[in-house]
């Protein structure tokens, strides 16, 4: 049972981003369109908390749950891949209006096309993976 | 309390409510990201027989297919309990926009029918709509090496290069996809 307590995170951010309507197709579009400032302002709040929060690790002022500083993985810096996937991401993200946390809480919510589209992520994924020794990193 | 938890929450409450979760996932020792799933699921479907990459030990993220079940029942409870109708105060220009393009009843449910209901996953199109958009997202996280959970939210708050030129990215792709692609398809 050690993982509960992460099964019970995932209960409240499946909430959150109910609630927040996240995972609405139609608050993905607006955003694209730059019609409304909700979208923004969840990703812009969510990120300057953030950046704070990240301050306070490491001042370590803020330590995990065995009194240990807590440090943030690095991510791989490689302009090509991190553009051209970003850019791949976006294109499907804004077709099917869910990136791949809301695609999870849509199934949960009884969306069954959305089990398509997770399909179709997982075999993106596996793709992925096989050809990317000859994609531009 | 309960009246508020009914409504739509504002962005003022949602954003710093997922920087919670990220501090949560933080104190327990693990960094907040869904798209990684994608690829344990890949393992678990015996992909690794076709690609050595996917043999790792999917058990070192046993804890990640965790959250994203749990997010499963959240997404459930919120569905079943906690909201009165999916009505989305859409910005009526948005409303018009989708209309022009065959969208109709933008924002009286959280999805279009258009694209989501029984009888678009029952044609040739839907199917493909929606396979490709999926197969697009997964294919883009995993070179971009993260979503928008990685990349936006832990990414940005890190203040990584990397993350702000996937999260331009995002948008890159977005953009030309909302506003080129989108009335072609529909």
């Amino acid at each position: 049972m050690k993982y509960f307590k992460f099964l019970v995170i995932g209960v409240f951010f499946g909430i959150i981003l109910s609630k927040a309507e996240v995972i609405s197709w139609y608050r993905i579009y607006e955003m694209f369109k730059f019609q409304s400032f909700h979208m923004y302002g969840i990703i812009g709040s969510a990120v300057l908390i953030g950046i704070l929060m990240v301050q306070l690790f490491k001042k370590g002022i803020i330590k995990d749950n065995k009194g240990i500083q807590i440090k943030i993985p690095p991510k791989k810096n490689a302009f090509k891949a991190n553009l051209f996937g970003g850019i791949i991401f976006g294109l499907g993200w804004a077709l099917v209006g869910a990136c791949p946390g809301p695609m999870f809480i849509l199934l949960g919510r009884g969306v069954l096309a959305i089990a398509i589209v997770i399909i179709g992520a997982v075999l993106g994924a596996f793709v992925y993976h096989n050809i990317k020794n000859k994609l531009p990193n | 309390m309960i009246d508020f938890i009914l409504q739509p929450w504002p962005w003022y409450v949602s954003g710093p409510a997922i920087a919670f979760v990220m501090l949560l996932l933080f104190y327990f020792g693990k960094t907040f990201g869904v798209s990684s799933n994608l690829e344990t699921l890949c393992t678990i479907g015996g992909a690794g027989r076709f690609n050595s990459y996917f043999n790792s030990d999917w058990k070192s993220n046993a804890w990640n297919l965790t959250f994203i079940a749990g997010t499963i029942i959240g997404g459930f409870i919120s569905y079943q309990w906690l909201s009165t109708n999916e009505v989305i105060a859409l910005n009526t220009q948005t409303v018009q926009d989708l209309s022009d393009i065959g969208i109709q009843n933008a924002g009286q449910t959280y999805l279009p029918k258009e694209i989501f209901s029984i009888n678009s996953i029952l044609s040739f199109k839907g199917i493909l709509i929606l396979l490709l958009g999926g197969f697009l997202v997964g294919f883009g996280a995993r070179y971009a090496g993260g979503c928008t959970s990685g990349h936006a939210i832990v990414g940005l708050s890190n203040l990584e290069k990397p993350s702000l030129i996937a999260v331009i990215g995002f948008f890159i792709g977005g953009l030309i996809m909302t506003w080129v692609l989108i009335p072609l398809i529909f």
